[in-house]
């Protein structure tokens, strides 16, 4: 494999190499580059391709774990989160049904304050068992405590996965973080991708350190006794500071991760692309970036000024932030790869998200239009974009929209 | 706008998935010695990647990074340049993943743009399987058997490397032979596919396919419900039970045939088919009990008739039979329609007996079977045979 040295930084330190990966075998070489020493695999697609890469790295002696295969998805987190609560850096991940089959462990993890890093590689919910991109798997989460982004390319998964491990351990955190790749069109798409050197992500990445919460005999805890009104409130509380505090440590990684790697990411929690002077903007996350920044290129040569803003992270959804950044648009078009049944303007998870996040600044409040797109795994298409870009300029122009629209149904 | 490429690896789910993968790799990591970005990807689905199911796997290249991202818009492609064919038994058409029915090989081939394909049949014989259309194209021949393998294991015969030479060769504007060798090189550092590639780019040339020219069958297509047409529950009404059919030659009724699903025909996953000796079968039942798909019909006399329509090829039926080539696999690509052998048997006994022995005495010839490898040590001895033919082109 050609071999190249960094590209942005003008002292070159460090020696990179570049590989022809998926974007989940970008994860796997970020979990040998953090050498994580308890991996529990079992298999589901698209997820499993990152054990199977896994393995390999292992069988090749490129990297050493525990590398245990689980009777289930419920025991691979289990396993890991026991790992975790010993000291062990650990990784483990899912994809659809098999990540809700682990839901127990899914949810007892924040309150155990134990850094799990978990890839999920979105897919549908069962039934009907279908292989494509949704991202209810994960969002399935959301309100439990969990750090939750989703990344766009198999370079941003690699590089995302190293300030993973960096966040979820900070002290002030230690709570699980799963990153999200879009199933199939992340998953399974091999790119080029610059991969660090082991320097650099010592550099980067301390030791993982539980403190005085590290599970071992030289220091006598016991986790998780019963108990009930006379404590729970204040255990819910302490998770709900970790999810304030985490925007900060998130920029402190971001700019680490800039400054040793390379790589500008810019806004951690959001990428805009043409929005400098664009009146409507599209919103959504993962890899539906490409057919839209495509699209948008497209309207721009016709005189449509519309950008696209891409949400990196979920959870902690930077409120406050997005909704400034976002504010000045005239309107706003939401793409859903998501439902969120029976909610307010039956809209999918993230419009209804970002209609919260902008109601309470009732002056600079544009008309946020939702759409479901892009479901089990269909593309999202240009003329998909075309068509929903016309809508929030019509809305832009104090024409009435339905809140919510399917795009890409037959029917 | 920059260059952009597309090419497209169709092959035979499983037994060819690391083959398609290594040539898809190979295609973007010997454009990028080139300073052109590629992506490299494959679409699975459940059927894809079960054994012998059609699957693809594609290659994207682009002079820039904007271009390579408006090829990606559209994640896979309606268009390439380049259709590889993996097996020869795929010519007869595939049946996709989203169960649009069933698609002709060259369906995707852009007018003047090459299909290449892996036989030992020349363009003559391929033409009478590859469908007709109404633009030109190219069709070009990598000499060689269809080279199969399991899910944890690679046949490492030389085909990935022949067939990027190919490509080079077709469209040189995408990447030179002298970058494929560099990544050969480069990636694998196996001196000896050099040379093998270098052979292959040499030998390969193309026909030009006029447009009409090709199998004149129709293929079977179907639209999708839209969603209010659906009924509610993820609910698939069953077909209607079956029953007897005739006998050609004394029109009487008998045996049982089920009813099968119209639109979904599942030969095409097929690479060999069970031909069948009625004389010798013992009305056993065990290939009807055991067939997977449930597609042997019995037949009005008792024997049991592979219905060649809904049967995916997978062998288990010449497995268990316990009489001595009462059922043998024989390669698909020697066939040409779908038709009951048993209505054969009954109308011309001698004729199709007569044509039972040729049959199965160029299966015990073939050297591949379907279904990737039947015993240990299989592709150790392969592997020569596969060489011998690369340098004889």
């Amino acid at each position: 494999m050609a071999t190249t040295t960094l590209p942005v930084k003008e002292e070159k330190r460090f020696h990179e190499e570049e590989a022809l990966i998926t974007g989940a075998e970008a994860i796997a070489v970020a979990c040998k580059l953090a050498n994580v020493d308890v991996v529990t695999a079992y298999p589901i697609r698209p997820y499993d391709t990152v054990m199977q890469y896994m393995s390999q790295l292992i069988a090749d002696g490129e990297m050493d774990c525990e590398f245990i295969v689980a009777e289930s998805e419920n025991s691979q987190f289990e396993i890991v989160k026991q790992a975790s609560a010993c000291g062990a850096r650990t990784f483990c991940g899912s994809s659809g049904i098999g990540w809700m089959y682990a839901m127990e462990v899914l949810t007892v993890a924040p309150a155990l304050r134990v850094p799990l890093v978990a890839l999920v590689g979105n897919r549908a919910l069962d039934d009907p068992g279908a292989f494509g991109v949704e991202h209810n798997d994960a969002l399935a989460v959301r309100d439990l405590g969990w750090l939750l982004n989703w990344v766009d390319t198999a370079q941003e998964a690699l590089d995302t996965a190293l300030i993973a491990y960096r966040v979820a351990e900070d002290p002030r955190i230690l709570v699980p973080l799963a990153i999200s790749c879009d199933g199939a069109f992340l998953t399974h798409s091999q790119a080029l991708v610059k991969v660090p050197s082991a320097e650099q992500v010592k550099e980067f990445l301390p030791r993982y350190n539980r403190g005085d919460l590290l599970l071992h005999p030289d220091n006598v805890i016991s986790v998780a006794p019963q108990c009930n009104e006379d404590w729970v409130m204040e255990i819910r509380r302490q998770n709900y500071e970790v999810t304030e505090r985490a925007c900060d440590v998130i920029r402190e990684a971001y700019a680490d991760s800039e400054r040793i790697f390379g790589r500008k990411y810019g806004n951690p929690f959001f990428e805009e692309y043409m929005t400098e002077d664009a009146d409507v903007v599209l919103f959504g996350m993962g890899t539906l970036s490409t057919p839209v920044e495509v699209a948008i290129r497209k309207l721009r040569a016709q005189g449509k000024k519309v950008g696209f803003v891409r949400l990196r992270w979920f959870r902690p959804f930077a409120g406050p932030e997005i909704a400034k950044a976002l504010e000045r648009f005239r309107a706003i078009g939401v793409i859903d790869r998501d439902l969120s049944l029976g909610s307010p303007d039956l809209s999918g998870v993230v419009a209804t998200e970002l209609r919260s996040a902008m109601y309470s600044n009732a002056a600079t409040r544009p008309p946020v239009i939702g759409f479901i797109c892009g479901l089990g795994g269909r593309e999202v298409t240009v003329p998909d974009v075309e068509k929903m870009t016309d809508t929030i300029f019509q809305a832009a122009q104090g024409k009435a929209q339905p809140l919510t629209q399917w795009i890409g149904l037959r029917g | 706008m920059g260059q952009l490429f597309a090419i497209e690896i169709i092959y035979r789910g499983v037994f060819q998935k690391t083959l398609a993968k290594n040539i898809s790799r190979g295609i973007v990591l010997a454009a990028h010695e080139e300073g052109k970005p590629g992506i490299s990807f494959g679409r699975y689905g459940d059927s894809p990647e079960r054994n012998g199911i059609p699957a693809k796997s594609f290659a994207i290249v682009a002079s820039d990074a904007e271009t390579l991202q408006l090829g990606m818009a559209h994640y896979e492609p309606n268009q390439v340049d380049v259709s590889v064919v993996l097996d020869d038994t795929l010519c007869k058409g595939y049946e996709s993943w989203a169960w649009g029915g069933i698609h002709a090989v060259n369906q995707a081939v852009k007018p003047g743009g090459t299909l290449i394909v892996t036989s030992t049949q020349n363009a003559e014989a391929l033409l009478k399987l590859i469908h007709r259309r109404a633009q030109p194209y190219k069709l070009g021949i990598v000499k060689g058997i269809a080279s199969n393998s399991g899910m944890w294991v690679y046949k490492n015969d030389h085909t990935d490397v022949r067939v990027l030479a190919a490509i080079a060769k077709a469209l040189p504007e995408l990447v030179s032979q002298k970058s494929i060798e560099t990544y050969i090189n480069k990636s694998l550092k196996d001196a000896l596919k050099v040379t093998s590639a270098r052979t292959a780019y040499e030998r390969f040339n193309t026909v030009e396919v006029q447009p009409g020219v090709g199998n004149p069958e129709e293929l079977l297509h179907f639209d999708l419900l839209k969603w209010e047409e659906m009924g509610p529950g993820v609910a698939i009404k069953g077909q209607p039970q079956g029953g007897p059919y005739e006998d050609p030659v004394t029109h009487k009724l008998g045996g049982f045939r089920p009813v099968r699903n119209e639109q979904f025909k599942k030969f095409t996953t097929r690479s060999a088919r069970p031909v069948v000796n009625f004389e010798t079968c013992t009305k056993c039942t065990l290939c009807w009990l055991n067939c997977p798909d449930g597609s042997f019909d019995l037949a009005p006399d008792g024997t049991y008739d592979a219905n060649l329509e809904a049967c995916c090829g997978c062998g288990i039926c010449e497995a268990i039979c316990p009489i001595e080539h009462c059922i043998t696999m024989v390669n698909e690509a020697k066939f040409r329609d779908n038709n009951s052998q048993w209505a054969w048997f009954k109308k011309d006994k001698a004729g199709y007996l007569a044509w039972l022995n040729t049959a199965i005495a160029s299966a015990e010839k073939e050297s591949e079977r379907t279904h990737g490898f039947r015993y240990r040590g299989q592709y150790k001895e392969q592997v020569p045979q596969a060489l011998e033919i690369a340098r004889k082109g």
